[in-house]
């Protein structure tokens, strides 16, 4: 058996929706212990969203979401608003490296669960706190989710066609990317930690995080007090430079880039040297930029006629930037994708679930690689291991705090 | 100045860009020592890209290169001279992580794969970053930002919920797939250093953005995997109102996935009587009707604008936020309040601000401890002071093009 990266590592997961169980998934998929802490009373939210196996009904154990960002995770439920619910959090967290949540500003403190109390009974824990705009300044407690927050981090102003309103990306980008920056900040962290044997608290502002990102839109206002706006597929400089309509269905496209006028001569020869290529208009890097419109429209009647793969290969084969515009249906199908092994199939007891392709590990460690060992916990699925096996608890007493909706 | 996080860890980064620049960027805010390999006379691609100070294009007047490499050293070197070569090799020697962003063919023709770094020193991570990875049949195809955040799922997702027919799919402003492969990279690479603690060695972490993206659609695949649902996966929300609407000023988001939600924002702009109807009774019934609604909400929204609808709607706890463009990001008094923004002083483009500290780590601080460098400032500091050469040496380096 391999080493895995993060073994000896162990997490307390209070993650909720996407962003703090992003952070745990990825520990846990480079070989941590990550415990995720719910409540039936309060089950994380992602358990009631699709997508769900075809015609079945809905259960908190078949959500596609749910299972892709749990993997890998050890479950129990506990309490909270019982005291003694508190108090076994606690025992779990005397044996935890890492605490993260993702809860609203003032659940944890609600439930004495604070940075402050928490440090009394494992004063080496790094804790971190996921907030939409961290813990302090005005907007500390205001309500926020993924769109609205590409909306204010000035991205969606920048994302779309100017024709139509700023674009919210249709995904939480601000999850991935808070969660990324704050593994980053705890694996530094315990790195630290290792050395001097001090822990410390870490708050992420998913706001702030988006806008590290940005850097182009926001310095050209601190800059040049340029403010910029939607410009569709257009590049600052390069034409052509955007996704082109191509056969074989009405929602098929191909993204090309060409860089130079070399790049320029050889699409043209691609295209068969269509006489509207030779026009002066599109001789050099300034004028195809300037009648960009035009050329990408000529150059969709062309690509119309292919499928979208078949321009991307050929035009590859020269050396220009190409690929498809992929559905999750043909990354999943994808040859390059499943070469490299990047999907795995989790095994499943529901026969819907059962043998399912998930996006797996997302990158590749020469020596410690990552690695799907088991599917997501159901409710509780391991409060006898955790509170028996790890925290010497008796039988007896987990079956009474099971009965008493303590564990629960 | 105080410890910080990754004090005493040595990163070599030889890389162009964003994405290995970031990921760069990331270790060196956090204390560790970033020595940047820049090609001689030309550098890093970054210094030629928008925004430049004044609008003036010039290899040290880029803000998003000056953003990129702050905190970090900068040298001049040709790894594909064989002097070059030799000394890129010392300098593998002392570090404990090289970043790099190439293609794999160019890394292979210089002789620089993990192979043979890892002969010259075992504790090495080496960190690629590339469109599509080390192996596989797209390996060596060329990719810009378009073309990965489009073929990742996000283009054909960024079709999902607008109207008939179907937009061109876009990508999203600037550089998100690069900045989200080179965040993903620090997290792996740190996964490195962990794991020389249970290996006692280094290791090769191949990392590709297209993976990293298609990995991050928010369970878009498995919208077809389990639900058979192609496409972007992601498609109209089943409850409304969760869509743009125009103000005075431009645009905000509002999200009511819960009906409590929705009767904060009615109550809000004062209970108009059209509310009363049927088609607006709950979320579903709202989804099903949502072309009727968006004009009838629209009416109160165009007469207010952005700012006030946000305070408003905020202070009702109805989850909704402006569209800000740049200014409004840099002005917002939230962000002052944080003290976000990062004052850094570069000796070509002056004083400016810039983004700041993604995270805030109580014992250790996030810091910017100087301006990107200037092409090859460091050179002498490096291959002066540390690895011995004398002036003249340096000079004939520099003339033959080495350094």
């Amino acid at each position: 058996m391999n080493k895995m990266a993060l073994e000896g590592i162990t997490v307390a997961d209070f993650g909720q929706a996407w962003a703090g169980p992003h952070f745990g998934r990825t520990l846990a998929d480079m070989g941590a212990r990550v415990i995720k802490i719910e409540s039936q009373r309060r089950m994380d939210v992602i358990r009631g969203l699709p997508p769900w196996p075809k015609d079945t009904v809905p259960t908190p154990n078949n959500s596609g979401y749910y299972n892709w960002l749990n993997r890998n995770k050890l479950g129990v439920t506990v309490n909270l608003t019982t005291p003694r619910g508190v108090e076994l959090v606690k025992e779990i967290l005397k044996i935890c490296d890492v605490l993260v949540e993702n809860f609203s500003r003032g659940v944890m403190e609600k439930y004495g669960l604070d940075y402050e109390s928490v440090k009394k009974i494992n004063p080496n824990i790094i804790y971190v706190a996921l907030t939409a705009f961290g813990s302090d300044g005005p907007y500390k407690n205001y309500v926020m989710y993924g769109r609205p927050q590409i909306y204010i981090s000035g991205l969606a102003e920048v994302t779309g066609h100017p024709e139509i309103p700023p674009h919210p990306i249709n995904i939480s980008w601000g999850d991935p990317v808070g969660a990324h920056h704050a593994t980053f900040a705890m694996l530094s962290a315990l790195h630290y930690r290792k050395k001097t044997g001090k822990g410390q608290h870490i708050d992420l502002s998913q706001w702030e995080g988006l806008i590290n990102l940005t850097p182009e839109n926001i310095m050209d206002y601190t800059l040049n007090k340029h403010v910029r706006t939607r410009q569709g597929n257009r590049h600052d400089f390069i034409a052509p430079h955007n996704a082109y309509k191509c056969g074989g269905g009405d929602l098929k496209w191909v993204t090309i880039a060409v860089e130079n006028d070399a790049q320029w001569q050889k699409l043209v020869a691609i295209m068969g040297n269509p006489e509207w290529a030779n026009d002066e208009k599109y001789a050099d890097s300034l004028n195809r930029w300037k009648n960009q419109e035009e050329m990408d429209r000529h150059i969709e009647s062309w690509t119309s006629t292919f499928d979208h793969y078949e321009i991307a290969h050929m035009l590859q084969k020269e050396g220009i930037a190409a690929f498809p515009t992929l559905s999750n249906r043909e990354l999943t199908e994808d040859p390059h994708l499943n070469q490299r092994g990047f999907f795995q199939v989790i095994d499943h007891p529901d026969p819907e679930m059962k043998g399912k392709k998930y996006d797996g590990i997302l990158w590749k460690m020469s020596k410690t690689p990552g690695k799907i060992r088991h599917r997501a916990p159901f409710p509780g699925e391991h409060n006898r291991y955790v509170f028996g096996d790890l925290l010497g608890m008796p039988q007896e007493e987990i079956d009474r705090l099971t009965e008493e909706k303590v564990l629960y | 100045m105080s410890e910080q996080a990754l004090t005493g860890i040595k990163v070599l980064e030889f890389a162009n860009l964003v994405s290995g620049p970031y990921c760069g960027k990331l270790f060196a805010e956090l204390g560790a020592e970033v020595i940047k390999i820049e090609l001689p006379v030309k550098g890093d691609d970054a210094r030629r890209r928008k925004p430049f100070a004044g609008n003036t294009p010039g290899l040290e007047r880029s803000g998003l290169f000056s953003y990129l490499n702050s905190s970090k050293m900068g040298i001049t070197l040709d790894p594909k001279t064989q002097k070059g070569r030799s000394i890129f090799l010392e300098l593998i020697k002392d570090a404990d992580i090289l970043i790099e962003n190439n293609a794999p063919m160019e890394m292979e023709r210089m002789g620089l794969t993990y192979e043979i770094l890892e002969k010259v020193n075992p504790r090495l991570i080496m960190t690629s970053i590339t469109p599509f990875g080390q192996t596989g049949p797209y390996r060596d195809y060329k990719a810009m930002e378009l073309n990965i955040y489009q073929g990742s799922g996000y283009g054909m997702i960024s079709t999902a919920c607008f109207q008939e027919p179907v937009p061109t799919p876009i990508k999203a402003g600037g550089r998100q797939s690069e900045f989200g492969t080179a965040q993903a990279a620090a997290v792996a690479t740190m996964c490195g250093i962990h794991a020389r603690d249970v290996i006692h060695a280094g290791q090769h972490i191949d990392i590709a953005m297209l993976e990293l993206m298609a990995g991050q659609t928010e369970s878009s695949l498995q919208h077809w995997v389990l639900a058979e649902n192609e496409m972007g996966g992601i498609s109209d929300p089943v409850v409304q109102p969760i869509c743009p609407l125009p103000c005075k000023d431009g645009y905000f988001f509002l999200m009511c996935v819960e009906d409590h939600q929705y009767d904060k924002f009615i109550n809000m702009i004062g209970n108009p009587e059209w509310n009363n109807s049927e088609l607006f009774a709950n979320r579903f019934a709202r989804a099903q009707y949502v072309d009727a609604l968006i004009p009838l909400l629209s009416e109160w929204t165009m007469e207010h604008t952005k700012q006030e609808i946000f305070d408003m709607g905020q202070a009702a706890h109805v989850p909704l936020a402006p569209a800000y463009n740049s200014e409004e990001v840099v002005n917002d008094p939230h962000l002052a309040a944080r003290k976000y923004f990062q004052e850094i002083d570069h000796p070509v483009i002056g004083k400016a601000q810039y983004p700041g500290a993604p995270y805030r780590l109580s014992e250790t601080p996030w810091r910017v401890r100087s301006p990107a460098p200037l092409l090859g400032q460091h050179n002498r500091e490096i291959y002066g002071n540390r690895l011995g050469y004398s002036e003249q040496e340096l000079i004939i380096l520099s003339q033959s093009g080495v350094i």
